[in-house]
């Protein structure tokens, strides 16, 4: 038995092979990771759907969302998003085609119409709690502050994050590293796009014909 | 393993043409496609179509599936090539998980209102779902 152990063919001059050998550029798992992000993000904004339909009934007395929900405002917002997806999707090709001068006046009126999003929202928002129906008033209306401000917040960080990627491709121009963020930042606009169907669909619009 | 190493490579080989591009026509479809599916639900609402709320709720249910779709297609340029699969490999499991976190928490939360608060819902009048 010894014998056999003691030299094994090729142990003098061992030869490896990396069968799962392939090339790592960098970023090329980017998009891949960003994407599990946002079903990751996915999951919590799912939580905070499922407390709105729980505890959307709980007016606790108060006001509830047929006496409070603006519709026509609410139909405003949802264009001013929608608008700003198809810039955003505009900025794109204009990157896909290198014009770094479009590219950036797409990325400034997307930011505009999503800043207009927000200040909208903000309105929205002062507007409830100066007539008394704050986050604190019933528990339909902490789920409800919950979940659209959560979707504000996420709005908030991409017109940051787009403001400094304006910056970074003023700079630097549409090198490799600017578009893989530029196509990261699209992910994240678009999927937000998505979750405010679900809200202006389940929290607006049923609100109303609750 | 060994195969999805094989795709991957031959994938990420091309990289540099592989990420997700859209077209101009591409996003004009989308825009317009979610364009009528947000008028259709809010019209059915605020004009008040049906006087059966339910069959309206069942409506603009639909609405928000299709556009779902339309702004996964048009926006995200879902495929189920990108990445060798695995966004819409992530993604199918997301929704998976995101329809129990959901029905689920509606299922045990109307069955618990509706088996252990009797009083307390006819105390408030508005307590519960």
């Amino acid at each position: 038995m010894s014998e056999q152990t003691a030299t094994p063919p090729g142990a003098e001059n061992p030869v490896f092979y990396d069968v799962e050998d392939h090339p790592h550029p960098p970023g090329a798992s980017t998009m891949l990771g960003f994407w599990l992000y946002l079903m990751s993000d996915c999951l919590i904004f799912a939580m905070l759907f499922a407390a709105y339909g729980v505890y959307g009934g709980s007016t606790a007395g108060g006001p509830t969302a047929k006496e409070l929900f603006d519709l026509p405002l609410v139909a405003v917002n949802t264009a001013m998003l929608l608008f700003s997806s198809i810039t955003y999707g505009f900025a794109m090709i204009a990157t896909d085609e290198k014009k770094q001068g479009a590219t950036l006046a797409w990325l400034a009126l997307t930011g505009l119409f999503g800043a207009a999003f927000i200040g909208i929202e903000l309105y929205e928002f002062s507007h409830l709690i100066h007539e008394g129906a704050g986050p604190t008033r019933s528990a339909f209306l902490s789920a409800f502050f919950t979940l659209v401000g959560t979707h504000g917040l996420h709005v908030t960080s991409g017109l940051i994050w787009l403001a400094v990627l304006m910056v970074q491709v003023a700079r630097r121009g549409l090198i490799a590293d600017n578009v893989r963020r530029l196509q990261c930042l699209s992910l994240f606009w678009h999927f937000l796009d998505v979750i405010w169907i679900g809200v202006f669909t389940f929290v607006y619009l049923m609100g109303v014909l609750r | 393993m060994s195969a999805s190493g094989h795709q991957t490579q031959g994938h990420e080989a091309q990289h540099g043409d592989d990420a997700p591009h859209g077209s101009r026509r591409g996003y004009v479809i989308g825009f317009l496609l979610s364009a009528v599916l947000t008028a259709i639900p809010f019209a059915l609402v605020m004009g008040g179509a049906f006087t059966d709320t339910r069959i309206t709720a069942g409506l603009i249910t639909v609405a928000a599936a299709i556009q779902i779709v339309v702004h996964m297609i048009y926006f995200l340029h879902m495929n189920t090539k990108s990445e060798a699969g695995w966004t819409v490999m992530a993604l199918i499991f997301t929704a998976i998980i995101v329809v129990i976190v959901i029905a689920g928490s509606l299922w045990v939360m109307y069955n618990m209102n509706a088996n252990m608060m009797p009083h307390m819902m006819t105390e408030t009048g508005s307590g519960g779902m």
